[in-house]
């Protein structure tokens, strides 16, 4: 070693090190403030709703499917831009009601809100080894969703509206599986994939019409249901045994004064007088009807509608389906009007769907559903729907004299309209007042059910609403507009 | 006359060069750069770059004449310097090309490509015609003109982006700051080299602080005011913090006196708040240090800081993968200032900190050649091109990430800008040079003061 002089250590050493050691806190500063941004903010700065990336990331590959009898009715396009694919739809209008629409503008809808996670491919379920996944932050293949839909029933009921107003829900009584659910004006959910001009235009034509076409009347509508209610009615007075013999006459007059009050209430049918259960079932007497609701009382009333679904807040097929009401405290002449599915009763198409659905089924009401199962990118189910039971809605033995009584309506009633040649077919139909002094068009509703003969279980529970304001409001009963839909539909559940 | 007295290594080590040592960091340097460039390719396109081979050429080519040069003219040249400074512009061109393909119309690694063998020829120069660092001493003055000279000439230019740091001409534009700090640099090396005992040992006392005589610091502060105040009117913030840093290391290591440090630490405060609050560009980047999202609430979107921090947070402890991020949200200056935040995001916490540790190294090995150095022009000149990387790394990092307010500036080596990089590889040359002369064996004597810069001494 070369000799080191003493004057190399004045000046600088010790204050060399003193300023290396500035530097080193200048680094050190700098791997704790990357720790707190990368370690220790991430959740919050990831979640903050200005950060593009979830977006993108979400966008980055082709969304799943959702499959109609095992053939896509969705699809993807690469647009090639920052959000990169977008939404493609077969028959948007008419799947409308059961996909929704997935909008990089406007967010995700129905099916496509509820299935988000599987379709877009962040659902934990997809990914076999989670931890793995977590560290090499690998994108997995969106996942299918397979609907219980049969494409002939849903085609049935979506031509049977032709676009007037209104919606049909079909179920299959035995497992709860939705077999069509439309919604009638609709919209192609395709127009509102992008983010271009052209889907804000869309959006607003969309939402300022007066057709509300973006709104699903199946499941997000209310409306009141007129006669179809009677069916709850008659169900609470048999099981209630205010009824033991469903062909021994009433002492109901015609007209029938409301309780408590000086209101008359009238019928359209005729030979409503002290007419038996299972006349003014068939004919559909509102006199007799309203009387057995009072006669059943508002508790047993309120228990029943609410075993069929009614007030239930949290139904889900998995997307929200609107409250159907039956009011829990009313007076007599109210009670007597909500017994005919008047004052302030209302049903969606879909819980109508389920009272034909639990009659049909022997009084085991299923809970409907929608997803049958959903499985990966590679077909392979990751979960499935199994029929389970949503309530008992009535002894089976009411619900076997209900069957009969629903199918005398069709064949020598007011549904002959909705008769199947061959085929053992229930309805009960309903023309429902509705507006101020019930000025306005009535709703026309059908409800029903049918089974083959030969066959151990119902096919089908169908229920139709059509509210047709341009129609002549003679022409609105439930026999008339609704019931050779909800014939259509039987049909083609029959068929499928 | 290799090691100095603290610092007195094991007589094991070899003193002799250990350019193999360079040549294998060299090849390694290269392979993961082009390694990033298939990384990049197969990330976006599915496809190896069809012009790895090209880049892996041109890059390996660059490393391999530096090398040559330093082999043959500074043999004993500290071995990691050169590595590491061919792994950050190596990994630069692999983030700028990446950010490349989110901006087909705007293509900048190309550029980048050819201002990196621009710095690497001027390297090559300097290490192969100047023989010994310190006949720089003798332009001292020189250089302190020039610096001020390329500082003011800026001023006569439009501003770009709030700025009045460049200076344009056609398509061509040149960041004449980049270059002062050199030549400011190596003016202060000389100059307290010559002056440091009057420095230190003259002048009244205050309290526990020994003030030098005016006459002795009188002409350094001028010219430091003078450099900082152009800076300030020209909004390059970044540039003159880093002048102010490098003002006040540079004095505390020539006198040792720890009071520099108070004086420096209080007058920059001072001077921050100042400038923080009376000037509109700068006040409304402490805003929005101090509330990044503020322009989120009041539904403007997020700005570039706020974009930033997302694109850091993306990343997390492993990264996105090179190619997969989305740092391109940030907009216009992602590829040169928040270059950083491409890193972050794709290469995540440990990228990031094997990023800084390169920077902490290079630093730490300028460091070195400064600590070995017995001449005190040599200690200061590495020990302030040292702290010049070091500060720059700290003012940029730290303020793309939020920890100090944002002033726009260039991360060494990665980010895109062509007199940053030329810049970069001047310094690298110049401690190559230091490094050489402290490490080389036998009876290389430096003298141990000179008196070449005139003035000040009593």
């Amino acid at each position: 070693m070369p000799r080191r002089p003493d004057s190399a250590r004045r000046g600088g050493t010790p204050t060399i090190r003193h300023a290396a050691v500035f530097c080193l806190l200048l680094l050190i500063a700098l791997l704790v403030n990357a720790a707190r941004v990368q370690l220790f903010e991430t959740d919050t700065l990831n979640a903050n709703p200005a950060n593009r990336r979830a977006t993108i990331v979400r966008y980055a590959q082709p969304r799943g499917d959702i499959l109609v009898d095992g053939l896509p009715v969705t699809g993807s396009k690469d647009t090639r831009e920052q959000l990169r694919y977008e939404r493609t739809y077969l028959n948007g209008p008419m799947y409308a009601p059961v996909t929704g629409y997935v909008s990089q503008t406007y967010g995700t809808t129905l099916l496509e809100n509820t299935e988000d996670s599987l379709l877009s491919g962040t659902d934990p379920l997809l990914a076999p080894f989670p931890m793995w996944h977590d560290v090499t932050r690998g994108q997995r293949p969106g996942g299918h969703v397979v609907t219980t839909i049969k494409a002939l029933v849903q085609r049935a009921a979506y031509e049977g509206l032709g676009g007037r107003r209104g919606a049909v829900a079909a179920i299959e009584p035995a497992t709860g599986k939705i077999l069509a659910l439309v919604s009638s004006p609709s919209y192609d959910p395709g127009l509102l994939s992008g983010n271009s001009p052209s889907v804000t235009e869309t959006w607003t034509r969309l939402n300022s019409a007066t057709s509300q076409p973006m709104l699903n009347r199946a499941i997000r509508e209310t409306y009141p249901p007129g006669s179809t209610f009677k069916i709850v009615t008659a169900a609470a007075a048999l099981d209630a045994e205010v009824v033991t013999d469903v062909d021994a006459p009433t002492d109901t007059p015609d007209p029938y004064v409301l309780p408590g009050t000086r209101t008359e209430l009238t019928n359209s049918a005729r030979g409503c007088t002290e007419a038996s259960l299972a006349d003014a079932i068939r004919v559909s007497c509102n006199t007799v009807m309203a009387d057995f609701g009072v006669k059943v009382g508002l508790d047993r009333m309120v228990s029943t509608a609410e075993k069929f679904g009614f007030n239930d807040t949290g139904l889900r097929i998995p997307s929200p389906v609107a409250k159907s009401n039956f009011d829990t405290s009313m007076s007599e002449d109210q009670l007597a009007l909500s017994s005919i599915g008047q004052f302030n009763t209302r049903a969606t198409p879909l819980q109508m769907a389920m009272v034909a659905a639990a009659v049909a089924n022997g009084g085991e009401l299923k809970y409907p559903c929608l997803v049958d199962r959903t499985t990966d990118a590679d077909s392979d189910t990751v979960d499935r729907n199994l029929p389970r039971t949503y309530h008992w809605a009535m002894h089976a033995s009411t619900a076997l004299r209900l069957q009969r009584m629903m199918v005398a309506a069709v064949e020598s009633g007011s549904g002959t309209n909705a008769a199947i040649p061959g085929v053992t077919v229930g309805g009960k139909t309903g023309t429902a007042q509705h507006g101020v002094r019930n000025a306005e068009t009535p709703y026309a509703w059908f409800i029903s059910w049918a089974q083959a003969y030969g066959s151990a279980v119902p096919a089908v529970a169908v229920a139709v609403v059509v509210e047709d304001a341009a129609a002549d409001r003679s022409e609105i009963s439930g026999g008339r507009s609704a019931a050779p839909i909800a014939r259509a539909v039987m049909e083609a559940a029959l068929r499928s | 006359m290799t090691a100095t007295a603290a610092d007195a290594p094991p007589p094991d080590v070899r003193l002799t060069g250990r350019r193999g040592v360079e040549l294998a960091l060299l090849v390694a340097a290269v392979l993961v750069a082009v390694l990033g460039y298939v990384d990049v390719g197969i990330a976006k396109n599915g496809a190896v770059p069809p012009d790895t081979a090209a880049y892996g050429a041109g890059l390996g080519g660059l490393a391999l004449l530096a090398h040559f040069a330093v082999r043959f003219r500074a043999p004993y040249a500290d071995p990691l310097l050169l590595p590491i400074s061919v792994l950050l512009n190596g990994l630069g061109l692999v983030l700028i090309y990446r950010l490349d393909l989110e901006t087909p119309h705007d293509r900048a690694a190309p550029a980048q490509l050819i201002w990196s063998t621009v710095g690497v020829a001027l390297f090559i120069t300097v290490v192969v015609l100047l023989r010994d660092h310190r006949v720089l001493q003798r332009y001292a003055y020189l250089s302190m003109a020039a610096a001020l000279a390329l500082l003011t000439v800026p001023g006569f230019f439009p501003a770009v982006n709030g700025a009045k740091i460049w200076i344009r001409v056609d398509a061509f534009s040149f960041q004449p700051g980049e270059f002062a700090k050199i030549l400011l640099g190596l003016f202060f090396a000389a100059y307290l080299a010559a002056n440091r005992h009057a420095l230190a040992y003259t002048g009244r006392k205050i309290w526990r602080l020994q003030l030098p005589t005016g006459r002795v610091l009188g002409p350094i502060v001028a010219i430091w005011l003078l450099s900082v105040g152009v800076l300030v009117l020209e909004r390059d913030l970044g540039t003159s913090l880093l002048f102010f840093g490098l003002f006040v290391i540079m004095l505390y290591v020539a006198t040792g006196r720890i009071g520099w440090i108070a004086v420096g630490l209080l007058l920059a405060a001072v001077g921050a708040f100042a400038v923080g609050t009376l000037e509109p560009h700068v006040n409304s980047r402490v805003e929005d240090w101090l509330d990044p999202f503020a322009s989120i609430r009041a539904d403007r979107g997020p700005g570039q800081l706020a974009q930033s921090l997302f694109a850091f947070a993306a990343g997390g402890t492993l990264g996105v993968g090179l190619g997969l991020g989305h740092s391109s949200l940030i907009g216009f200056a992602a590829k040169s200032d928040f270059i950083l935040a491409t890193a972050g995001e794709e290469l995540g916490l440990s990228g990031l900190t094997a990023v800084f540790l390169l920077y902490a190294l290079l630093v730490a090995r300028g460091y070195r050649a400064g600590l070995a150095q017995r001449d005190p022009f040599g200690q200061l000149l590495a020990i302030g091109l040292s702290s010049i990387l070091a500060l720059q790394v700290f003012v940029i990092a730290g303020g793309v990430m939020g920890l100090i307010p944002l002033t726009g500036m260039a991360m060494p080596f990665l980010a895109q800008g062509g007199s940053s990089v030329v810049t970069n590889w001047v310094i690298v040359a110049l401690l190559i040079r230091v490094s050489d002369l402290s490490r080389r064996p036998g009876p290389a004597a430096a003298p141990e003061r000179t008196s070449t810069v005139a003035g000040g001494t009593p």
